[in-house]
């Protein structure tokens, strides 16, 4: 298998305090991992790192072959994020948010359609600005950027959150897509009932460390680490 | 480069044909201003004529100021300008595109402001090719300036006061050259015009180079 994700004693830092005070983890591609832990545990610190938003301040770390050490901007189109703000420009219609980030990431335009639709954003709410939107409806939006983009890493910040019962079923699915497709998938919650199902390796943060790693309770998963 | 700019000045035009703040806030401050200027001179035509020139650019800069904190602002909130990072768009192409915008919407201010020199100020205009070379030319100074402080100034708590304290300072060589060319341009006017028309030259010419080399590291910071 090929790893996706290597971080030996990774410290990151937030002005002087550390966010993630010697991280190890290490994921093969094509792997879904629950990322949960208390608030302050470093769970979205460790997203940032990871997108290579946050810089790696101590250890070793390589993200799809990107080494964290030095400069991160290449590995950022081959990565799709939702934390948890919008991300989104709320003048814009979904459609034109879309189109947007689409083509700047030098993809092609044409899938767009299809991603709204395959997250229940149609008819008046796709015709609607972002910003009119409900919270809810403004994540599927961010959802469907990700279908739309078929990154090789995504990172979600508590994706479930805002979402009713029919959206998060619409976001386990999608991420069950991905994993297939050969994606990598990385997911924080507070809701450990819904997201381990998902996943194939769960591990909890506290003090910005990885404190402990299990198998998830996605079909045919079976992690040894 | 260019690619980027093209997508990231149509973004910018998009979201401001939509939501039309320029239209409706920064175009009627920038017309009210140069009506209270008017107001105060009082109505001598040739104190008017006389001063036109200092005006104009006045009400410009001022305006200029309330386009670089909009032109920020188009870069929506944290999450959006993370989000945006993650894009791999080319900073000096973002720049660019955000410079465009913002210079095709100066252009139009200074469309409405010179309509208001000849109708307020009975200003008459004897040569109509410097006064559009000091227009375009003080527009793309004025836009690379004001993309480039606006990356400087930081978030928006403090922006709204840092932006104007950081840009107008720096704008003056655009204020003083804007004055002389457009007294050249101008019946009753004096002056070289070449020589003015040059410094805004080279100052649009510096700060869009500054800005193409120092937008992608001040952004990461």
């Amino acid at each position: 298998m090929v790893s996706a994700i290597s971080l030996q004693s990774a410290v990151a830092v937030a002005g002087r305090f550390p966010v993630l005070a010697g991280v190890d983890l290490n994921l093969d591609e094509g792997t879904v991992c629950a990322v949960l832990g208390a608030n302050g545990a470093g769970k979205t610190s460790l997203l940032r790192l990871l997108a290579g938003l946050t810089a790696l301040e101590r250890g070793a770390g390589s993200v799809l072959g990107a080494d964290l050490t030095k400069n991160t901007s290449g590995l950022r189109a081959n990565v799709g994020f939702m934390g948890h703000g919008v991300g989104l420009y709320e003048e814009l219609l979904p459609r034109e948010n879309l189109a947007f980030m689409i083509k700047a990431a030098r993809l092609d335009p044409s899938g767009i359609p299809d991603a709204l639709d395959r997250v229940g954003i149609r008819g008046r709410v796709a015709a609607t600005p972002v910003g009119q939107l409900s919270a809810g409806q403004q994540r599927r939006v961010v959802l469907a950027l990700l279908v739309a983009r078929r990154p090789r890493l995504w990172l979600l910040d508590e994706p479930h959150a805002s979402l009713d019962a029919q959206a998060r079923d619409l976001v386990g699915s999608v991420l069950e897509e991905a994993a297939a497709g050969g994606a990598t998938v990385v997911a924080t919650s507070h809701e450990p009932d819904i997201v381990i199902p998902l996943a194939d390796v769960v591990v909890t943060m506290a003090g910005g460390v990885v404190t402990e790693r299990y198998a998830g309770g996605r079909m045919g998963s079976s992690d040894v680490s | 480069m260019f690619r980027d700019a093209a997508l990231v000045a149509g973004r910018d035009l998009r979201i401001e044909l939509r939501s039309r703040v320029v239209l409706w806030q920064v175009l009627p401050f920038s017309v009210l201003a140069l009506l209270l200027f008017a107001f105060a001179f009082g109505p001598s035509q040739a104190r008017l004529v006389q001063s036109a020139p200092g005006l104009f650019w006045l009400a410009l800069l001022f305006s200029t100021v309330l386009f670089a904190q909009r032109s920020r602002a188009l870069e929506g909130s944290p999450a959006t300008r993370e989000a945006a990072r993650l894009l791999g768009l080319d900073p000096a192409g973002v720049f660019l595109g955000k410079t465009v915008a913002l210079f095709l919407e100066l252009v139009v201010l200074e469309v409405l402001l010179v309509v208001g020199l000849l109708l307020l100020f009975h200003v008459v205009v004897v040569s109509w090719l410097v006064l559009i070379a000091a227009c375009l030319l003080a527009a793309l100074g004025l836009a690379s300036a004001s993309v480039l402080y606006g990356a400087l100034s930081g978030e928006a708590r403090i922006r709204s006061t840092l932006l104007p304290v950081l840009l107008l300072p720096i704008l003056a060589p655009v204020l003083i050259a804007g004055v002389r060319s457009f007294q050249a341009a101008i019946k009753d006017g004096a002056g070289l015009s070449g020589r003015w028309l040059g410094v805004l030259a080279v100052f649009s010419l510096v700060y869009t180079g500054l800005g193409i080399a120092l937008y992608g590291p001040l952004e990461e910071n």
